[in-house]
């Protein structure tokens, strides 16, 4: 092996593996350079340089009491261990520790679906439960449960909704966390813990009622690393009757604002209960109509203000903005609430609207290989499409990181993000940015999605992570946060978050001492470190 | 009878038993699939602009993929295609898949 832990000695380390091998089987500790590399973050942004967070080996238990005997083991000899449940967090760290020479606890062998509930519409899973398997499980059984997933359906239930992922269906079930109820946490000590009603033994309703008795501990184990969640519940949706789309078209530049403010208040009321999409055919982009060259001229010269292409647009008769609202559930109901929200869009002058899809489910098989999967609760791959070789991209990189603020969910916020962002874009060299409207993943905010490529290139990758780190500062000058984002980034988008002198991180640094006294679990991550690798720097990287 | 021949030729060929096969086939709907089957799938797609119809976009009608070929990709990625640990495909299920995708080998 190449590598130990910081600070343990090659004994001690030596003997944690063989207790280690003595609770899973030899065969489940990994300690070879070649299976060892195979927990390296394939879309590392440090990728063979020596800063590359690396594992020194990895344990995969199978149960629930081998995570006990193993966090036991790790917390007396002082082991950093750093737990992955499926490892597909691609863009956002993978399979790869914070610190490295970190033990990474594959929990992908903790594969059981525990319970899927059709009554009540809920599951209780294990770490390594992919979407897929969620999703195959269910339709074995004809079961009329839907799941949300994410765009990649091959990640874990349990790990995507714990780093804060999203989906498509209704918002109750798109924000991943929102929909867990319940959880089974083993803690440094090797304690096992259950909360909400789980609490309780003999509690019947742990996925009915998230909340127990006391304090809502279950966000402290999201994004953290103050224990291994080893099962979690969620609620699922039930199939919908029908699922209808259709989309609004607005004129002018300035009928942004109007149509994000009626689009926001038809989706707090309920009206709205699909994941909208905003567009802008004039413009062009993802899914719309191919820009005209004009268009690209007139926007390299004066931005999107430019009265000359708000002028083109309107004498052209080619609308502004777009967006299409979607809607689940009967079918006499889901044509109402279209009908309602055409009334209340036409409050804009000029709105059009256009009928766009409709299905009953089941789906067809024709309309199975048509739709946009994730909508459908249906997990996929497809996503992948946008960064692999293609005719459209014919030299494919090596992976990618996002940097994803969050902003306000209002038109001044996109317009005003655009100005910023592509005046950063240009000062730092970026392919500059025409527009970008952003992704309405979360009922009340917005949130930009932008890719910053990975390469094999040193330079090349150097290069982005100065301007990621870069355009985290811009953002948060602005008072936009990332929601998330990978290890070599944690530390730097924490310290953004830093009212009255990092009162958060600090009160995140006192739980740790006090859950996880030797620091053993995830060291780093989100920007916990243990008090031993604390250090002085606020947002200093870590190697 | 013309496919069960091949494939017992094949199988010969790189000593893979009818067991096997059937084990690395269910390897490949599992876990390559879903990206490399029919249809407008990344892996598939991809595969389809390298090759430009020279040779089978789909990995299952590949007839040039010896084991150590299936067996690189699967533990060194390629592209955007991550590598895959053995808690997901452990080197049985990498024998098999790799023998599943040799059947064809000419």
């Amino acid at each position: 092996m190449s590598i130990t832990p910081p600070g343990v000695s090659s004994k001690d380390f030596s003997d944690a593996l063989k207790q280690f091998e003595e609770t899973v089987g030899k065969e489940w500790v990994f300690t070879s350079d070649e299976d060892v590399a195979l927990y390296r973050d394939a879309y590392s942004p440090f990728w063979g340089e020596p800063e590359e967070r690396v594992a020194s080996a990895a344990v995969a238990p199978y149960t629930v009491e081998q995570v006990q005997a193993v966090m036991k083991t790790a917390n007396e000899y002082k082991i950093p261990v750093y737990p992955i449940s499926t490892g597909k967090n691609l863009g956002y760290g993978g399979s790869a520790p914070n610190l490295s020479g970190s033990v990474v606890l594959d929990l992908k062998r903790m594969n059981r679906i525990l319970n899927v509930d059709e009554r009540d519409a809920s599951a209780l899973v294990e770490p390594g439960v992919s979407y897929f398997d969620l999703y195959r499980h269910i339709q074995d059984r004809k079961l009329k449960l839907w799941v949300d997933v994410p765009d990649p359906g091959w990640g874990s239930p349990v790990g995507n909704s714990l780093d804060h992922g999203g989906g498509y269906l209704q918002p109750m079930y798109r924000n991943h966390f929102d929909s867990h109820c319940g959880m089974e946490v083993v803690l440094a000590n090797g304690e096992v813990m259950r909360t909400g009603m789980g609490a309780m033994p003999g509690a019947q309703s742990w996925q009915q009622y998230k909340f127990g008795f006391g304090p809502w501990i279950d966000g402290m184990f999201s994004q953290s690393n103050f224990g291994v969640v080893t099962k979690m519940g969620f609620w699922l949706m039930p199939e919908p009757d029908a699922y209808l789309t259709g989309t609004v078209s607005v004129p002018r530049y300035e009928d942004l604002i109007p149509m994000i403010d009626i689009l926001t208040l038809l989706e707090n009321s309920g009206i709205s209960n699909g994941m909208p999409g905003l567009g802008s055919p004039i413009l062009g982009g993802f899914m719309m109509p191919q820009r005209a060259p004009e268009v690209t001229a007139m926007l390299q010269k004066d931005g999107v203000e430019s009265p000359e292409l708000h002028k083109y647009a309107q004498d052209k008769g080619i609308p502004f903005w777009s967006c299409t609202v979607k809607f689940y559930g009967p079918e006499k109901a889901i044509r109402a609430q279209w009908e309602y929200a055409q009334e209340k869009f036409s409050a804009i002058a000029g709105a059009k609207f256009k009928d766009d899809e409709f299905y009953k489910f089941p789906l067809t098989p024709d309309q199975f290989n048509k739709v946009h999967k994730p909508e459908m609760g249906i997990p996929s791959l497809e996503m992948f499409s946008i960064g692999a070789r293609s005719p459209y991209n014919p030299t494919p990189g090596q992976g990618h990181i996002w940097f994803s603020p969050i902003i306000p969910r209002t038109g001044e916020a996109v317009l005003e993000a655009n100005k910023v962002f592509a005046k950063a874009a240009k000062d730092f060299g970026l392919p500059l940015l025409s527009f970008s409207l952003p992704t309405t993943y979360w009922m009340r905010s917005f949130i930009f999605l932008f890719g910053f490529p990975i390469t094999h290139d040193v330079a090349t990758n150097k290069k982005n992570r100065e301007t990621f780190k870069q355009v985290v500062k811009v953002a948060a000058e602005h008072g936009w946060g990332e929601y998330r984002t990978a290890p070599a980034f944690q530390d730097a988008v924490m310290d953004t978050y830093s009212f009255n002198n990092h009162a958060l991180r600090r009160f995140h640094e006192t739980v740790k001492d006090a859950v996880d006294p030797n620091g053993i679990i995830s060291a780093g991550r989100y920007g916990i470190w243990p008090k031993h690798l604390r250090g002085n720097k606020p947002g200093g990287e870590k190697a | 009878m013309k496919a069960l021949i091949f494939l017992a030729l094949a199988a010969c060929a790189f000593g893979a038993d009818e067991a096997t096969l059937q084990k690395g086939q269910k390897v490949y709907e599992y876990w390559c699939a879903t990206c490399h089957g029919p249809g407008n799938l990344p892996g598939t797609v991809a595969l389809q602009t390298k090759y430009k119809g020279a040779k089978p976009a789909l990995l299952s009608e590949r007839t040039d993929l010896l084991p150590a070929v299936t067996k690189t990709f699967v533990r060194h990625g390629v592209s955007i295609m991550p590598f895959f640990r053995k808690t997901e495909i452990s080197d049985a299920d990498l024998d098999a898949l790799a023998a599943y995708l040799a059947r064809n080998k000419k």
